[in-house]
């Protein structure tokens, strides 16, 4: 009786408990599905056939398939455009938020509603703001005197569309990291370069910019990771199209996946997804290695 | 200092401008919402039509089944949202205080999955529902996720800012580890739980490829795919598809509104996510 009232305290078997359901879920929904993927990788699987084995073939396809590589090439082009521009815009909208003036908080508001707002609301009103004839966008740039392309449905200007919505969407989140990283510089620095007679530039160039920097490199690592997963963005406004003009790493692995139900090839498009966001997060994890803790 | 001034100047000219731009496309979905259908397709765009139209709400509602979408993503974000509190707050528990073999090394594999996109568990996770005939249901969406691994580091890495002095009292006392769990940290982790709360809140609910990839029968639909699939419908009854996009957004944008200073903290807690 004893021994089972010890038993009773353990730590032993109250973790085991306390754990059992996360553990459960963790190794069934994450752990398992993760070595699954890498398995069905090499094999052809084309519901509702049964799987074989397939040895290398679904990766050697990927070198041959044109579309993988302009999908890959369109995944590049929305990231190396989306981060930069989302990153410069939102650390300029921190540091204005950071001046110490009155209204923070419904600045802060407006910034954050398309934040917490779905895709899909946001792709119905944005669908209408690109319409060519009636939406409010080629309206206001004909104030301008231009005429507006057709938006969504140009193979040249859906990708663009669809960056603006994207970096529209996310600007608020990074715009509220950003403000956290300047808020943790102790006004202290910045007072004593003010006696020291340093300019707002110089103040800015010179504590700003090096203190903030392990949160401007987060940011931009975080960024760049969503920016390769993009997907409902793209699916809503322009199915891929036109001409697959902007379809993406995800919006394939998702045709593939659920619209051609080949199994194989999609897990090998998966797991080149997976090693891009692999090599960001080392590279992440490096830097802080050897730069320290932040924040 | 008049730099000073003039900087605080500037700062409310952009922001304010950059407010505009950020809240004018909800203001014009509201506007198109309350027009009628032949108002819409003018040129140049009005802000107003001859007078507002508030039954294109009610049209809405008898077009498509707003009411059962609405229940459906209400039943679905409930049950993941409190599921997720049960069971990362307990693995956090855990991880932060109790002692067992290979703890660390266990906590080292939830880590290290928090840099898995999710779209390489998806193709397993839809192959294991479609075995078990889950396709078409909602607990294809609920079970996945039940457990989060963002979810258990985060409650964890609070927990650990609990100081023992107070489970060394209860523990002389005879309280068992849940018991400590039950009665000390959870009353104390309340703020951090409602930060965890309100992300998969908003997580669940606005999720779109989840309930696109596991949902056929319309009855069935959450908003995020209803809308989608009633854009497919009537794409061109626009003020109805605006009277069901802004009910859509009201209830996070309401809840938002209500609890920013923890989205606020939320974000900046999320940052140490890759730490």
């Amino acid at each position: 009786m004893n021994r089972l009232n010890a038993l009773f305290y353990k730590d032993g078997i109250w973790a085991f408990l306390m754990l059992l359901p996360n553990l459960l879920g963790f190794l069934v929904f994450i752990v398992f599905p993760v070595g699954a993927t890498f398995a069905l990788s090499f094999a052809r699987w084309e519901l509702p056939a049964d799987p074989e084995f397939a040895g290398l073939a679904n990766y050697r396809r990927l070198f041959e398939d044109g579309v993988f590589a302009k999908v890959f090439w369109n995944t590049i082009y929305f990231s190396a455009v989306s981060v930069p521009v989302g990153i410069a815009l939102s650390l300029f909208l921190a540091l204005m938020l950071d001046q110490k003036i009155r209204f923070v908080r419904f600045y802060r508001a407006a910034f954050f509603i398309p934040v917490i707002s779905s895709m899909v609301a946001i792709a119905v009103i944005w669908q209408w703001i690109y319409n060519p004839e009636f939406g409010l966008l080629n309206y206001v740039l004909s104030w301008f005197g231009i005429r507006g392309p057709t938006w969504l449905t140009s193979t040249k200007w859906a990708m663009v569309a669809v960056i603006i919505t994207a970096v529209w969407k996310n600007l608020g989140f990074n715009m509220l990291i950003f403000l956290a990283g300047l808020q943790s510089i102790p006004d202290t620095y910045y007072e004593a370069a003010a006696i020291d007679g340093a300019r707002w530039w110089a103040r800015f160039r010179h504590i700003t910019v090096p203190l903030l920097a392990p949160t401007t490199f987060f940011v931009t690592v975080m960024a760049i990771i969503n920016s390769f997963q993009v997907f409902d963005v793209v699916y809503l406004m322009t199915q891929g199209g036109p001409a697959r003009s902007t379809s993406v790493l995800v919006y394939y692995i998702y045709q593939n996946a659920f619209q051609f139900f080949d199994m194989g090839y999609a897990s090998a498009v998966a797991y080149v997804l997976f090693f891009v966001v692999l090599f960001l997060t080392l590279l992440q994890f490096m830097r802080q290695k050897r730069v320290g803790v932040f924040y | 200092m008049g730099i000073n001034r003039r900087m605080k100047w500037l700062a409310h000219g952009v922001l304010a401008a950059g407010s505009v731009i950020m809240l004018f496309p909800f203001i014009w979905m509201i506007a198109t919402s309350l027009k009628d259908l032949s108002e819409v397709f003018t040129y140049p765009p009005r802000f107003f039509g001859e007078r507002l139209k508030f039954e294109n709400y009610l049209v809405m509602t008898e077009r498509f089944p707003f009411f059962r979408f609405f229940l459906n993503s209400v039943k679905v974000t409930l049950i993941v949202t409190a599921a997720q509190l049960v069971t990362s707050s307990m693995a956090g528990y855990v991880f932060a205080r109790l002692r067992f073999p290979l703890r660390d090394g266990l906590f080292g594999v939830y880590l290290a999955t928090l840099m898995i996109p999710p779209q390489v568990t998806m193709i397993p996770n839809f192959l294991l529902m479609r075995f078990y005939g889950l396709v078409d249901s909602h607990a294809a969406l609920i079970l996945p996720a039940l457990v989060s691994a963002f979810g258990t580091f985060l409650l964890r890495q609070f927990f650990l800012t609990i100081p023992s002095a107070l489970e060394e009292a209860a523990k002389i006392d005879g309280c068992t580890p849940f018991g400590i769990y039950w009665r000390i940290f959870v009353p104390l982790s309340k703020p951090a739980m409602a930060t965890l709360g309100i992300f998969v809140l908003i997580g669940t609910w606005n999720d779109f490829i989840n309930p696109l990839i596991y949902l056929h029968t319309e009855s069935k639909m959450t908003l995020t795919l209803g809308l989608a699939n009633m854009q497919g419908l009537y794409s061109t009854d626009w003020p109805a598809l605006m009277a069901a996009t802004t009910l859509s957004i009201l209830p996070m944008t309401i809840i938002f509104l209500f609890a920013q200073d923890l989205f606020v903290k939320g974000v900046t807690l999320s940052g140490l996510k890759g730490e």
